[in-house]
């Protein structure tokens, strides 16, 4: 780091040296605070793609195929005994909950790229798959998180068994024919007022679950009765 | 009689000033995300002396209903946070600079000696190096600290994913607690910092800036390499 040229200046020579760094530097600090403003009203200011700057919306879709491609959706989260689940289940806000759900007379509404028509699920249908049971850690995007027992069926069954998300209808494998398998899903309540879209890699993760138990009781309304969706993939 | 000596390489001020509005942007973001589940408080027994945050905070500082704004900007500026971080220990390392910064074996008694003289404890000013043991404590530690960001920042992000991290860290709670503690010691860091560096004066602060320092003549006798 030593400049041959400045290291031995002394006396007046450094003082007027040292000036004149100074001036520079400053200048250039001055020079890279502005521009560090104008970037930061360039960024804040910058037109809205679904509800963010669309720089930071681009940094979101970079980072989300970055996560596709390298987050090893092999692993598992981790279980725990059936004694360490937290009760109550908390409950998290009433949106998509509006109206009466007759359980009876429920069905799984099922549209398929590439298949004109509506399939229909019932619950007797759906609780024929093998039962899964699943002790673990719920996380919500706000921040909390809670270990709560899941009861249902893989999705990864639920696709498979019903000849689902892929163009061909052989069971979906997300090491297989990329080609063959369809890349996201999307579900909704039966008002559709909430919704969630998911890449397919985390829809058949093994601890994704349709499920109609929570900590070993029937899910209630507030919970998303008959049926809701638990991913250890993502955020909740 | 002042001597013209170089101080600060270049590519360490610039890295270092980068910082400053980058963790600003983290903490900021950082804080819009947490006020979503905003539990953690000093408590002792059963008496809370301090609330993360109270109402007034949030308030002051327009922190509330920003769960997806924040989230936008901390995972965008992550990046930025990261990667300069990441530069400036490949820099120092590459450079020769971590002689000065990393501690050695006389920084521990060193450091202890600092904050005697700096609490008027203790007369004898610590040698002229171009960094004392308190600060090399401090410089090491902080760059650690960060590392500890990223990686408890990783642990929450991705969960499962990388869940090996997340539990190595002592599980999901654990993990958010930890992401969540680090910024607190950056801003006592920067209390610290911006302190002694008002005590140092002009000349010091100004090799931050320029990269030289105006040293007396006869100092340099000794404690120079």
């Amino acid at each position: 780091m030593a400049d041959p040229k400045n290291a031995p200046l002394t006396g007046e020579a450094a003082e007027r040296r040292m000036r004149m760094l100074s001036r520079r530097s400053f200048l250039t600090g001055g020079l890279a605070a502005v521009a560090g403003i104008g970037a930061w009203t360039w960024l804040t200011t910058a037109a809205h793609e679904q509800g963010i700057p669309w720089p930071l919306r681009r940094m979101l879709r970079f980072n989300q195929r970055l996560g596709e491609g390298f987050a090893s959706l092999h692993n598992l989260a981790p279980t725990f005994a059936a004694e360490s689940v937290q009760n109550p289940p908390r409950t998290n806000g009433e949106i998509g909950l509006d109206g009466a759900v007759d359980a009876a007379a429920w069905c799984l509404r099922i549209q398929h790229a590439g298949r004109a028509a509506e399939q229909s699920l019932t619950l007797a249908a759906l609780r024929a798959l093998p039962r899964a049971d699943l002790v673990t850690e719920l996380k919500c995007v706000e921040g909390w998180s809670q270990v709560m027992r899941f009861g249902g069926v893989t999705f990864h069954d639920f696709l498979t068994r019903f000849g689902l998300g892929t163009r061909s209808g052989r069971a979906p494998d997300p090491d297989g024919d990329s080609a063959d398998l369809y890349r996201y899903v999307y579900l909704a309540t039966p008002d559709e007022s909430y919704y969630v879209g998911l890449d397919l890699a985390a829809a058949l993760h093994p601890q994704t679950l349709l499920c109609d138990t929570m900590n070993g009781q029937a899910l209630n309304r507030e919970h998303g009765a008959p049926l809701r969706i638990y991913l250890a993939a993502k955020y909740g | 009689m002042n001597r013209l000596e170089p101080k600060h390489p270049r590519a360490v001020r610039w890295m270092h000033w980068v910082n400053v509005p980058v963790l600003t942007v983290m903490i900021w973001s950082g804080l819009l995300i947490y006020w979503a589940n905003d539990v953690y408080a000093l408590r002792v027994g059963g008496v809370t002396l301090l609330h993360f945050f109270p109402n007034w905070f949030y308030d002051a500082l327009k922190l509330r209903n920003g769960l997806a704004t924040g989230m936008a900007y901390h995972f965008t500026f992550m990046w930025f946070f990261a990667l300069n971080g990441l530069c400036y220990v490949l820099y120092t390392i590459v450079s020769g600079e971590w002689r000065h910064l990393l501690p050695n074996r006389r920084t521990p008694l060193e450091a202890w000696h600092v904050v005697l003289h700096d609490l008027k404890l203790r007369k004898l000013p610590p040698p002229r190096d171009k960094f004392n043991g308190a600060q090399r404590l401090a410089y090491t530690g902080v760059i650690v600290m960060g590392a500890c960001s990223l990686l408890t920042g990783l642990a929450i992000y991705k969960p499962t994913q990388l869940g090996w991290l997340t539990t190595l860290l002592g599980g999901y709670e654990w993990a958010r607690a930890e992401h969540f503690a680090l910024p607190i010691g950056y801003v006592l860091f920067f209390v610290v910092h911006v302190g002694q560096v008002v005590k140092a004066g002009w000349n010091n602060f100004r090799a931050m800036a320029t990269g030289y320092e105006l040293v007396p003549v006869q100092e340099t006798i000794h404690g120079r390499p």
